[in-house]
């Protein structure tokens, strides 16, 4: 009985948690006129023009392409650089590796907007504003760090004993790094591009600032498309609900990866 | 698990140093570089010393954004904490059901923030919200925009709505970790519910949680997009955060020198439960370690 009372209670909740997204893919399917008039909960005549706007319409459809360019480039960023450091604060002790360690740590709590303005001058005499690039490495400034703790934390969970066996038996760095150690971690990392893909695919402050109209994000074009024509609710809702769709793809795969990371920390 | 003494572990963290320090160490000095100027304009500038700092610091207005700051982040770890762990221990453990779960608890993690402000004021707005229009037809006056309280609300069912599957996915992750023995140990001798949470599942989940923690306050005591999109800051300056503020002085005013010198203020404050955490998260792996 406890059982069922307890699924009940959790069904309630996922309900409450999609009820709002549920209630802007009901903006979407309808007109504005229509959402203005009447109240509905469902849409009784679902129209995708709203839809239609957006893929026929390069301003929108372009801050699709811009936002998954610049946060792929900084996934990848992210896990080159932590893989090593990684590896090397949960395996050695070297001088100053605690006081590096919770540096890295402050700037993932870092305010992106202290930073604004600095960004913006750093970049501007770089010559990079508007490009993929500068959202890619700004947003580094709290995914490295956040790559980095995660990585630790699963290597942690690998006993030493594995480098040891495999550098007795003749397996060199890079090799004994490639084909044994980021085998034995995949699940961490399948974790860790999530988390990085994330908080750059939801990060707005630092992208919007950064860029003008080549690398513009679709979350600044939706802010700017609703000030220049007033507010088209039904519009507004249906680039809502495509910015959420690349996130459901990423969750569907990495929740095989965390089954498998499951089954992996048993071994 | 005793460490390799050797300092060549430097060259691995070489790559990480100096990406991060391209992006923290030179912008961060540019905000201390102003914050001890009067800028004019190009080549106008003056050296005022800790000026900006003493008017900052007197600025009553900081100290309430500051409060409300307080407030928001402790009432955020205060109902999103419990009912993150409570989440988890109802999940279904494994099978399609479980991965369902997973997926929609995920779903609003992923949408960018200004995205959920703009989810909330189409969901809870008096005219065409279905929260909105729900609660003005139970004949209870509710308008995020024009009251105090309202606001609050909305912002708080916004966040706890935003986050809290974050702290289940923690929670559940560490649950996961659980081996099965453990539980079956605990049915030979007879445990309740309550003492299997409290013996195995609470001791198990320690450093998950002290994560979920951290990361819950940080990311609410920087807390911008949302409460921008949703309220602006308003009504009056009812929900304006520190980060809110910050902006208004930067690029609203464009004080240059005061907001670099609240932004060094603000960073300190940061730095500050950032090290409390770290400790606090040190003493945890070492209590599971000894």
């Amino acid at each position: 009985m406890i059982i069922r009372k307890r699924t009940i209670a959790l069904i309630i909740y996922l309900g409450l948690l999609f009820l709002p997204i549920y209630w802007m893919l009901n903006m979407s399917l309808r007109t504005n006129a229509d959402i203005m008039n009447v109240f509905a909960w469902y849409p009784s005549d679902p129209t995708f023009a709203n839809y239609m706007k957006i893929f026929t319409d390069p301003s929108w459809y372009n801050g699709y392409i811009n936002s998954i360019i610049y946060v792929t480039m900084n996934t990848g960023i992210s896990l080159l650089v932590a893989l090593p450091a990684a590896y090397a604060f949960s395996r050695y002790r070297f001088i100053g590796d605690k006081h590096v360690f919770f540096w890295l740590l402050t700037n993932r709590m870092a305010p992106p907007a202290v930073f604004l303005l600095p960004f913006f001058q750093l970049y501007s005499t770089f010559g990079l504003i508007d490009t993929h690039i500068a959202v890619a490495l700004a947003h580094c400034l709290f995914n490295v760090p956040l790559s980095v703790w995660i990585l630790e934390g699963f290597m942690g969970g690998i006993p030493k004993e594995i480098d040891e066996t495999a550098f007795i038996d003749g397996y060199s760095f890079p090799r004994f790094f490639i084909r044994v150690f980021i085998p034995l971690i995949r699940a961490g990392i399948g974790v860790t591009a999530f988390f990085c893909f994330m908080f750059s695919w939801v990060e707005l402050l630092l992208a919007r600032t950064l860029t003008t109209t080549a690398a513009k994000p679709i979350a600044a074009t939706m802010t700017r498309t609703v000030s220049a024509t007033g507010l088209d609710w039904g519009l507004l809702a249906a680039a809502g609900i495509l910015t959420i769709v690349p996130g459901a793809l990423v969750i569907y795969f990495v929740r095989n990866n965390l089954a498998k990371g499951f089954a992996l920390g048993r071994v | 698990m005793s460490k390799w003494e050797n300092n060549r572990a430097w060259f691995f963290i070489l790559p990480v140093f100096v990406i991060v320090a391209f992006s923290a160490i030179i912008p961060l000095m540019t905000v201390v570089n102003y914050s001890v100027q009067d800028i004019f304009g190009p080549g106008q500038r003056f050296f005022v010393g800790l000026e900006w700092f003493r008017e900052v610091l007197l600025d009553t207005r900081l100290h309430d954004a500051l409060w409300r700051q307080l407030t928001f982040s402790g009432l955020v770890l205060l109902i999103e904490m419990p009912l993150g762990v409570a989440i988890a221990l109802t999940m279904p453990k494994k099978g399609w059901a479980s991965s369902l779960c997973l997926v929609i608890l995920a779903l609003p993690l992923l949408i960018p923030w200004n995205v959920i402000g703009t989810i909330w004021i189409i969901f809870t707005r008096p005219d065409i919200g279905l929260m909105g229009s729900l609660i003005n037809s139970a004949g209870i006056s509710f308008d995020h925009t024009a009251n105090a309280f309202d606001a609050w609300t909305t912002l708080m069912l916004m966040e706890v709505w935003h986050w809290t599957p974050l702290v289940v996915l923690l929670a559940f992750a560490g649950l996961r970790a659980i081996p099965e023995a453990y539980y079956q140990a605990a049915k030979i001798d007879g445990a309740s519910p309550w003492a299997i949470f409290r013996y195995i599942q609470l001791p198990k989940m320690r450093g998950v949680l002290t994560i979920a923690l951290l990361l819950r306050f940080m990311d609410s005591f920087l807390i911008y997009a949302e409460p921008f999109v949703l309220t602006g800051g308003g009504p009056g300056n009812a929900t304006t955060f520190l980060s809110i503020y910050l902006v208004k002085i930067a690029v609203g005013q464009f004080d240059l020198g005061p907001a670099a010198a609240f932004s060094l203020i603000y960073f300190l404050i940061i730095l500050l439960f950032c090290w409390l955490f770290y400790q606090a998260l040190q003493a945890v792996e070492g209590g599971e370690k000894s």
